[in-house]
């Protein structure tokens, strides 16, 4: 894996908290805590700049997202971007849906290259006409301008989620899609923003009850009926919208029994998952809690058929992880385009790689000391205990304050994104 | 008159974290010797319990609680609660590693960090009234030195009572479902002519849109 060009995003202020590729690779978003969103665009290849081809380059930025108040109860809405999604291409221009916890925006962003002029009722600056001079009538031509990329929020999905959204899934019918929040699911007609139908509630009818909440959700890349959703207790279920409108009865409810061996105050909360993805393939679905990555086969409940150690050697640490909340953490995770490889992030800014066929693993850096543009990463190692080889790093020195939470794979290539803290890394894995 | 909300820079929240976090740091910084070993000593269960109505307390006090992290944290507590309940039985060790049997439990750190939460609810806006009577009922809004026996279950007892309602009052606290939206009353119920309805109009705006675009040229028919 290489970097072709180190791409930072944005200055210091601001944490990147989503990442996204566009259905054709093209394009990439990113969201941030400032309610940002900045998107890339792949160069297209030329024979005079060989070098340059691939790489990413800043292609649009706007404010998706302000901080708001409610005053209802006197809280301030954060204006960070929670997830992006991607539209797939109908015309020229493109969409993308973006949420932060109460408002889900759905943003047009389009390319200007012609303007028109000879306006009737305003003059070249733009400024009105008095009516009463105009005295003849010309029609406006348009005529060329230098290329504008401007995004132009389209709909306004709001006031419909009483507790934060986590998640939100474009359908594979192309016109709806769902978005979920810790204790609801609500369904969205694209045309339609002052209803949604609540599909999942989860709520108890006595709060005191309540022991678990959603943690995320997704539609089957293929079957438009079906959907997932994941919780805190390490539990997915999957429904199928035909079998009535609520869908609080699942269909399926994959989970997997407790290791007593590995029993501790802290269960819960490692088993809590915090990212659920189908294959593109449809047939597997993959989740993330705290230690591990599974992949599931939609036909067996009972249990995962694989199971990865993203970074055991923190089991042991588990206390200093809760006291310092990072226990709570969420991780993403990804497939690559053939559903052969998945990919997640990890603490001191690394990230593994899952080769499920070979059953390799690897786990590299993303960081700017480590890592020159063009020059292939290493791969890196954790020490457990005993003797420290010589470019292992040990448990103690891992830096919990670098955490990648956020990664993206190319749907048909290999080139990754990975956001890191307020960074973001593409890499490309170019075989000579 | 509420004033807009003001947006935090980034540098101040970072601040804020670290002075709420700066006395557990001070218990647990790890030591830079790669020869003590792995894991740090693990907590006692009643450390872990203090340490987890911190983590409840502080998630209370922030703009809006982060419902996962309170429910995780919750049922955490629950989990201790009830094996500091169960004295006769092996303690559940917090981490693989072995910990020192369980102790007598310290009433009185224990009692003083319940009360202190317990005054610091009362004054988080809309739990006062539930509040006091939370005051009325449990004895350990009493002063610690009315004879609490350190020896007796009945401390844990207590606090299963607080927890409980304590529990329910939390989460009152979020539980905003007087404030749920009734301006669509149809959200449930599948009514079509107010689908119809609301369809027409939204086909007017966006077709007044489009219209709009083709007229200043930035789309074409």
């Amino acid at each position: 894996w290489k970097c072709p060009d180190e791409t930072v995003h944005g200055s210091k202020a601001d944490i990147i908290s989503t990442v996204e590729f566009n259905h054709t690779g093209e394009l990439l978003a990113t969201g941030d805590k400032g309610g940002r969103v900045v998107i890339f665009q792949r160069e297209q290849e030329s024979k005079n700049q060989l070098h340059r081809r691939g790489e990413y380059n800043v292609y649009s930025t706007f404010q998706s997202h302000e901080p708001e108040f409610d005053y209802l109860k006197s809280l301030e809405i954060e204006e960070k971007i929670n997830k992006i999604r991607w539209l797939p291409q109908q015309n020229a221009a493109y969409f993308l849906l973006s949420t932060n916890d109460k408002t889900v925006k759905l943003w047009k962003v389009s390319e200007r290259d012609k303007r028109p002029e000879g306006y009737n009722l305003k003059d070249e600056d733009g400024r009105l006409r008095d009516p009463a001079t105009i005295t003849t009538l010309r029609v406006p031509v348009l005529r060329p301008m230098d290329l504008m990329v401007e995004a132009t929020p389209r709909r306004v999905f709001a006031n419909a989620h009483t507790y934060h959204i986590n998640s939100i899934s474009v359908n594979s019918d192309y016109e709806t899609y769902m978005s979920a929040d810790d204790l609801r699911i609500n369904l969205w007609n694209f045309e339609i923003t002052n209803q949604s139908f609540n599909i999942v509630d989860i709520k108890p009818a006595n709060m005191e009850e309540l022991t678990e909440v959603i943690t995320a959700a997704e539609f089957h890349p293929l079957h438009c009926n079906t959907f997932v959703y994941s919780s805190s207790k390490g539990t997915i279920r999957l429904c199928d919208m035909r079998a009535s409108a609520l869908c609080d009865r699942h269909t399926k409810f994959f989970e997997e029994p407790e290791d007593p061996s590995n029993r501790s105050f802290f269960s819960e909360i490692i088993s809590s998952i915090s990212d659920v993805k189908f294959s593109h393939s449809g047939r597997y679905i993959m989740t993330r809690d705290y230690l591990t990555v599974k992949v599931w086969d939609l036909n067996m409940e009972n249990r995962p058929i694989e199971t990865y150690q993203v970074h055991d050697y923190l089991r042991s640490k588990l206390c200093s992880l809760y006291e310092n909340d990072c226990i709570f953490d969420k991780f993403e995770c990804v497939w690559n385009g053939s559903d052969s490889v998945i990919m997640t992030g990890s603490y001191n800014n690394f990230f593994r790689m899952f080769d499920r066929n070979t059953k390799r693993d690897v786990t590299l850096e993303a960081s700017r000391e480590n890592s020159k543009p063009r020059a292939i990463l290493k791969p890196r190692k954790v020490c457990v205990g005993g003797k420290r080889r010589k470019d292992e790093i040990s448990v103690d020195s891992l830096d919990f304050s670098k955490k990648i939470l956020h990664t993206a794979w190319h749907p048909s290539e290999n080139i990754i994104a990975v956001a890191a803290t307020n960074n973001l890394y593409i890499f490309q894995d170019k075989v000579n | 008159m509420l004033g807009k909300g003001v947006k935090r820079k980034r540098e101040e929240e970072e601040e804020e974290d670290l002075t709420s976090q700066d006395w557990w740091l001070e218990e647990t910084t790890p030591s830079p010797n790669p020869e003590e070993g792995a894991s740090p000593a693990p907590l006692p269960p009643s450390s872990l319990f203090n340490l987890s109505i911190f983590k409840l307390h502080h998630g209370l006090r922030r703009g809006e609680p982060d419902l996962r992290h309170l429910v995780l944290v919750v049922n955490t507590l629950r989990r201790i609660q009830s094996s500091m309940a169960l004295e006769s039985s092996p303690p559940e060790p917090p981490c693989p590693a072995p910990v020192d049997p369980l102790p007598v439990a310290p009433d009185a750190p224990l009692c003083t960090s319940v009360s202190a939460l317990l005054d610091d609810l009362s004054h988080i806006e809309g739990l006062c009234d539930t509040q006091t009577s939370f005051s009325e009922d449990i004895p350990l809004s009493r002063p610690p030195e009315t004879g609490l026996d350190p020896g007796r279950p009945a401390p844990l007892g207590s606090l299963e009572l607080l927890l409980e309602d304590g529990l329910e009052g939390l989460f009152d606290d979020i539980d905003t479902s007087m404030y749920d939206c009734e301006l669509w009353p149809n959200l449930k119920t599948d009514s079509g002519e107010t689908e119809d309805k609301i369809q027409g109009q939204g086909l007017d705006v966006s077709e007044l849109d489009y219209l709009m675009d083709v007229l200043v040229g930035t789309q074409t028919l």
